[in-house]
């Protein structure tokens, strides 16, 4: 396996997207007493360019490990960051990458990766029913986590009118939901 | 109706809850007469909301001690995933060495884990007495967690900057001699589980995972490795102490010279991980340098600094299980945290189960389901449909565990037979 340096990495990056890599950035952190770095990758790619950076890290290394797709609510946008370990089983030498997308709240659609990572499959149906990500071609739609009998159109991990406020019974200093 | 009298195959929902299964989970099995033909996971029932409380009711050193009860066996791991995240997020140093107090406290519950899951195996195959031996020995290791950290499971020792307790000179004594009763013990232990023929006979060619399947499904830890994936974020991205201290992964073929990626290989990784982890302390223990163990003791500061950090941070570690991470997203002003996501290894792992099952008895559901360990809970029934005339009858988990002695009973009479 050929390893690449952090930087190398967003160089290869930068030709693969053509533009479509909006940011990058490195963070490094020193750990132990022999100081070795702790290496994580940020990258902030456009919606367009999401799958040739999917595709592209696939080239990087032959089946990277996929760990999950973290999703924040923004307020008017929604981040998606999709974790992977670049270069595992190598000693010292794995980079922790993120890739992030941003969505707009008016159109939260993504294209799934389980054609490419089909260990993908959860984290795509958790993104769905927690925070009303539309995934575009996923093989399997339904609800992993929340009971089939949950109202539609709640995302519990959504901070707007869309969130679980409602179902609260109990929060302080919050008003909950009537039961009879 | 017509098409389907001739079909052979019948609906067996295993769970939610079930002693084959560790945690509350619904397996839907496919069978044909003994041969599963294809499984489908419905996860959720344990589903607590723990990271929407984490995001909008607990500032993040509350959110410590919720991280530290997701899981009652991991009490380590979550929460040091999630000081780590937390520490990246904020720009917040941690002394080294408390980075090595962190990883101490990690190994002692990797063995206590792995411990823990073998005794579990021993009894889903009938083999009690070796279920009570390990249960015995795994005694001294919760004795050891006690002395290190006051308490026999949920540790409490991490914290945002550090951890809570030092590791005092008195404590070495003990912690040496513990750790000696496994080394002594783990001869046998090896003896008992890998040379013993029910076992192997059991557990050889069960459950198969390949390596080309357990990449793409994207497995982690012991259940990864025992198909041959050499990965291990010890390794891999050593954090705390792990990068002084240098961790290989582990997999089957030190012993065997092959990996076949069963149920056995998965016994042997687990086996040569608590030997790896009793070596991993003994280094810690010898590399600890002194000073502070944590950068801001009172909380009160700690958590105003919090308040006002702005940033995300993502961090891995490996759980006994495999890998772990957590992801936090920091605004400033904001008590709470704007976003923080677990993802545990079962999770990962989960979706390797309908490849392991495909193929198997269901006698072998719960042994190749134990296999991966995931984490833990107890049963009632599981419910049968017949797809030709729609009735219903029941199998409860007594008679599912009766299915799976009385195949080793069987195994084991022809074993004497030959």
């Amino acid at each position: 396996m050929n390893v690449l340096e952090p930087k190398a990495v967003i160089q290869s990056f930068e030709r693969a997207l053509d533009g479509a890599l909006l940011n990058s950035h490195i963070y490094e952190r020193e750990v132990g007493l022999n100081k070795h770095v702790y290496t994580s990758l940020w990258l902030d790619i456009e919606r367009d360019g999401f799958r040739p950076a999917i595709y592209h890290t696939c080239q990087l290394q032959d089946r990277p490990h996929f760990s999950v797709i973290s999703e924040v609510d923004l307020d008017d946008t929604v981040d998606l960051l999709y974790h992977f370990s670049l270069y595992t089983g190598e000693l010292r030498k794995a980079i922790a990458l993120v890739l992030r997308i941003t969505l707009p709240k008016t159109d939260l659609s993504i294209p799934t990766i389980t054609d490419i990572i089909p260990g993908a499959i959860f984290a795509e149906r958790e993104a769905q029913e927690m925070m009303g990500v539309k995934v575009v071609g996923i093989p399997d739609d339904r609800r992993l986590f929340i009971p089939e009998d949950f109202p539609e159109g709640i995302y519990p991990w959504r901070r707007d009118e869309t969130g679980p406020d409602k179902m609260l019974k109990v929060m302080p200093g919050k008003q909950g939901i009537q039961y009879e | 109706m017509s098409d389907t009298v001739h079909k052979t195959s019948y609906m067996l929902p295993i769970g939610p809850v079930h002693p084959a299964l560790h945690e509350p989970i619904r397996l839907d099995l496919e069978v044909d007469g003994e041969e599963i033909l294809d499984v489908d996971v419905a996860a959720g029932q344990v589903h607590r909301g723990i990271e929407w409380i984490g995001m909008n009711r607990n500032n993040p050193v509350q959110t410590i001690y919720l991280a530290e009860r997701i899981c009652g066996i991991c009490s380590a791991c979550h929460p040091f995933a999630f000081v780590l995240a937390v520490e990246m997020a904020a720009g917040i140093e941690v002394p080294v060495r408390a980075d090595y107090i962190r990883t101490i406290v990690a190994e002692v519950e990797r063995m206590h884990s792995h411990l823990l899951w073998a005794g579990v195996a021993g009894h889903e195959i009938g083999f009690e007495s070796l279920f009570f031996y390990v249960w015995k020995i795994r005694e001294k290791v919760m004795d050891l967690t006690e002395v290190l950290t006051g308490n026999r499971n949920s540790k409490a020792m991490y914290q945002i900057g550090g951890v809570r307790r030092d590791i005092t000179p008195d404590q070495l004594p003990v912690i040496r001699a513990s750790l000696n009763v496994y080394k002594e013990a783990f001869d046998e232990l090896k003896h008992l589980f890998l040379d013993d023929p029910t076992i192997k006979a059991r557990c050889r060619y069960s459950g198969v995972l390949s390596t080309e399947d357990a990449l793409k499904l994207c497995a982690a830890g012991p259940t990864a490795r025992a198909s041959g994936v050499p990965t291990d974020v010890r390794q891999d991205h050593p954090y705390a102490a792990y990068a002084d201290l240098g961790v290989t992964a582990i997999t089957p073929d030190i012993v065997t010279a092959t990996v076949v990626g069963d149920t056995y290989d998965r016994i042997i990784v687990r086996l040569l991980e608590v030997k790896q982890s009793i070596e991993l302390i003994e280094k810690a223990l010898e590399a600890m340098p002194e000073g502070p163990i944590i950068t801001e003791p009172k909380i009160a500061k700690l958590l105003a600094v919090l308040k006002k950090a702005e940033g995300e941070g993502v961090a891995r570690v490996e759980a006994p299980r495999g890998e772990n991470i957590h992801y936090v997203r920091m605004i400033a002003g904001e008590e709470t945290l704007r976003a923080w996501k677990v993802r545990a290894p079962t999770y990962a792992n989960l979706q390797v189960v309908p490849t392991m099952l495909k193929g198997q008895q269901i006698a072998d559901v719960p042994i190749a389901f134990a296999s991966i360990d995931p984490c833990m809970s107890c049963s009632n029934r599981a419910v049968v449909t017949n797809k030709t005339d729609n009735s219903v009858s029941f199998i409860d988990g007594e008679q599912m565990h009766a299915m799976s002695l009385e195949k080793t009973r069987r195994l084991n009479a022809e074993l004497a037979g030959k």
